[in-house]
Parts: C-alpha cells; sequence; structure tokens
C-alpha cells in the first residue's frame, strides 16, 4: 500500500467535507473491495475517511411499504435480520450469497451499492426493487443512479446513508456464482408488485439493467413457464475467461427461471 | 502519518502508535507478536488471517489496525484456557483436521464464528461457511468433521451445564 492518512469523522457532515476538499481521498465502508485494490497498488489515496465512526448509519425499519436499511449495515445483518427475511427476502437471500463469511462481516450494503462493480449482488436488487437512494445530500431513485461500469449518479464528496426499498409481494434472487471470487457470474433479482413485475441483472454486462422482456412476460403471468427458455439478446454481454457471451445469455435465461420459481413459491 | 490505537486484544489492552496504513494482522504479529495469525494470500481469499473483532470473523489482512481502534479482538491464542486447548482445538487435533496447519488458525477462529449463529451446523452448512477459508492439504474432510464434533461437545455441554 501506498501511505495515506487516516481519518474518523463521526458526522456525515464532516466525512463530506474532507471529501469536497481533496479530490483524492475516499471513502472507506467495509473497505472488502477498497483494502485489497489499495494493497495491491491498482490505487492510490491521499486520505482515506472510515465512515465507521458514524453512528446511527447500521439500522434496518420497516414501516408499511417500505424497508429502510442504513448503508453500514453488514451484509450478514441483512442476509440474517428478521425485518428483511419477512419483509423482502430475496433480498435477505442476495447478502447471504455476497462473497464469504468474513467478508458478510465487514462489506456493506452501501460500499457495494457505491462501488458499483458490473459483478457486484447489491444492484440488481437496487433496481429491480427501484430503491431510493439516500444520500448525504439528496434522493436518488434507482433508475438514475447505476451509471455503467464503477460509475454512479453520486459526487466525488456525496455519501450514501441509506436505502429505501418498496415491499413487492414476492421476491427472490439467484445467481451463478464464480467459484473462487463468488461474485455473479450472472445473478438475476426478481421482483413482484402489484401492477407490474421486475427483473434485475447483474454480472452479464458492463453494468446492472433491467431485463424488461422478461418483465413483459412474467407481467402477464407470474410464473416460471412463461420464461422458459428465454436467453438474454443483448450485444453488450461480457466475455472472458470465466463464461463466453453466449454462455451468458444461457445462463440469465436460468438464474431468471430459478428466481422466478423461488419468488412464486414464496409469494406472500 | 501515524495514529493512535487502542485494541483489546484477547482480553488485554493494546496501546501503541501506528502508521496510518499497518494493516490489522501485520499490529497483531509484528507489534503485538501474536504470530499464531497468519498471512497467506494477502489478498482477502485464504482466510488464514482470520481473527474475531467484537466476536465475528474477520479477515485481518483486509483491515487497518485503526480500523480496530477501540474493539476487541479475539486471536487463536486467545482460546486456550489455562493450558487447556479450547474444544475446537482438541477436536481438530483429535480428528487430524490439520497436516502443515498453515490455515488452521483461520479456520479455527472461523468456525468459532458458524457455531455461534449455528450451534448444530450440517455437514453442508459447515462446507458452506467454510468458503472464505483455504485449506490446500486435508480436502477438508477432517476439518469438517473436527468442527461437527466439537458442536456436538459444546451442546452436550451445555445440556450438562458444564
Amino acid at each position: 500500500m501506498y501511505d495515506f492518512v487516516y481519518r474518523r469523522p463521526t458526522q456525515v457532515s464532516e466525512a463530506s467535507r474532507i471529501l469536497a476538499g481533496d479530490p483524492d481521498a475516499k471513502a472507506l465502508a467495509g473497505g472488502m473491495t477498497l483494502l485489497p485494490s489499495l494493497k495491491q497498488r491498482l490505487m492510490r489515496v491521499t486520505t482515506l475517511v472510515d465512515l465507521g465512526g458514524i453512528a446511527g448509519l447500521r439500522e434496518i425499519t420497516a414501516t408499511p411499504g417500505i424497508l429502510k436499511i442504513g448503508a453500514l449495515t453488514p451484509h450478514d445483518e441483512v442476509a440474517r435480520s428478521s425485518i428483511v427475511r419477512a419483509a423482502i427476502p430475496g433480498l435477505a437471500t442476495l447478502a447471504g450469497l455476497i462473497g464469504d463469511a468474513q467478508v458478510r462481516n465487514r462489506g456493506t450494503i452501501g460500499g457495494s451499492v457505491a462501488n458499483n462493480d458490473p459483478a457486484a449482488d447489491y444492484p440488481s436488487a437496487v433496481l429491480a426493487l427501484d430503491a431510493t437512494i439516500i444520500t448525504s445530500k439528496r434522493s436518488i431513485r434507482a433508475a438514475d443512479f447505476f451509471l455503467g461500469l464503477f460509475a454512479t449518479a453520486l459526487d466525488a464528496d456525496e455519501l450514501i446513508v441509506g436505502f429505501e426499498f418498496p415491499l413487492p409481494r414476492a421476491s427472490a434472487y439467484a445467481k451463478l456464482p464464480n467459484p473462487a471470487s463468488r461474485y455473479a457470474t450472472v445473478g438475476v433479482f426478481v421482483a413482484r408488485f402489484a401492477n407490474h413485475c421486475s427483473v434485475g441483472v447483474t454480472g452479464a454486462a458492463g453494468g446492472v439493467f433491467r431485463w424488461t422482456e422478461a418483465e413483459d412476460r412474467l407481467g402477464s403471468y407470474f410464473d416460471p413457464q412463461s420464461v422458459a427458455g428465454m436467453a438474454l439478446e443483448r450485444d453488450d454481454l461480457n466475455a472472458d475467461i470465466h463464461a463466453s457471451a453466449e454462455y451468458r445469455a444461457h445462463v440469465a435465461g436460468t438464474m431468471l427461471k430459478r428466481a422466478v420459481a423461488s419468488a412464486a413459491a414464496g409469494a406472500i | 502519518m501515524s495514529v493512535d490505537i487502542e485494541i483489546t486484544v484477547n482480553g488485554r489492552p493494546a496501546r501503541a502508535t501506528v502508521p496510518d496504513e499497518m494493516l490489522l494482522v501485520v499490529f497483531l504479529r509484528e507489534h503485538l507478536r501474536l504470530t499464531g495469525t497468519h498471512i497467506g494470500c494477502d489478498t482477502t481469499q485464504c482466510g488464514a488471517c482470520t481473527v474475531h473483532v467484537d466476536g465475528k470473523a474477520v479477515k485481518s489482512c483486509t483491515m487497518l489496525a485503526a480500523q480496530a481502534d477501540r474493539r476487541e479482538v479475539r486471536t487463536i491464542e486467545g482460546l486456550a484456557e489455562n493450558g487447556a486447548l479450547h474444544p475446537m482445538q482438541a477436536a481438530f487435533r483429535e480428528y487430524h483436521g490439520l497436516q502443515c496447519g498453515f490455515c488452521t488458525p483461520g479456520m479455527i477462529m472461523s468456525a468459532l464464528d458458524l457455531l455461534d449463529r449455528n450451534p448444530d451446523p450440517s455437514e453442508a452448512e459447515v462446507r458452506t461457511w467454510l468458503k472464505g477459508n483455504l485449506c490446500r492439504c486435508t480436502g477438508y474432510q477432517n476439518i469438517v468433521s473436527a468442527i461437527r464434533a466439537c458442536a456436538a461437545e459444546l451442546r452436550q455441554d451445555k445440556v450438562l451445564g458444564r
């Protein structure tokens, strides 16, 4: 690691101020991506602003129709929360499939979404559920938040403080994990609301996206048979040493069908 | 730059002034000389550096010492009491859950976090849990046996009020 200055503010406003005053400062949440990146000298920062000293960003609460999750809530807490499991079971499943146990104890939902890794799990749920991202400055709709490969609508000094998820009638997540990293080769999040269905796909392209053709079919009839044989039809699918574009297109269909079956089985 | 930290390690407070970028594992090994916590891959994958921070298993190669300030850290050295091995250590010995032993401290610390949540894990649950701990000797078979045997023993202890 290159050297840097470590700061641990106790207020969101103080953290934002440090970030605003130094373009090469970076916020640190769970650090499960940032610290390995620094260790490998893939990036260099002047100041690391540890958000771990800020109280109140780790709460999970449900009000009628809305599930709120604080930005610094670790994956493990989302996975095991009885509130999340009751409100959006697919989200709890997703959190429990991220990385490994040690990573889930440290990594946070806010860190994952702010990083927007194209193979990260959370963005698919945030997009499919049309969550609102609450930041230090404003509220951002998920549809306006994810801007492709590691890019988001966040300003350099803007911090995610929490998420508001509308409650679907049913939800599920299915992914084919890379066997070594457990990032999504392809991950599919399915949400069924009263008047529409929504499908978020991660791992397949340069950034998370909605699978509108699948949503149309599920909107007519929410059943795995409605999407039987579907594969992604896009010309921007990832192809790398782990999976070809053609393979990802096919696996997305399989994950979609599994997620729909599991959401249908657990529907409220 | 340097930062003042105070970490409770295995029940005892450790105060130090360390470089901002010092990793927790380096602090444990080189500052406190607690070399039971190992550095394997150094890339957040192998789990040999697993310790508990506030009771949860974490990879200490991927946490700054400064982040552990005012927290409780437990390492493999903090398990045995009065010279008697912790039941998980004893089970790893009895079931031959190690060959070279490099991954063992991390395996044990990780396994204890599992039993903390699930006192009776199935074989599949143990194997899934251990995804964050790599062993290149044993094929995991005896590690899984040791963890399940320890779980059974701890459940029995609880029933008997030991």
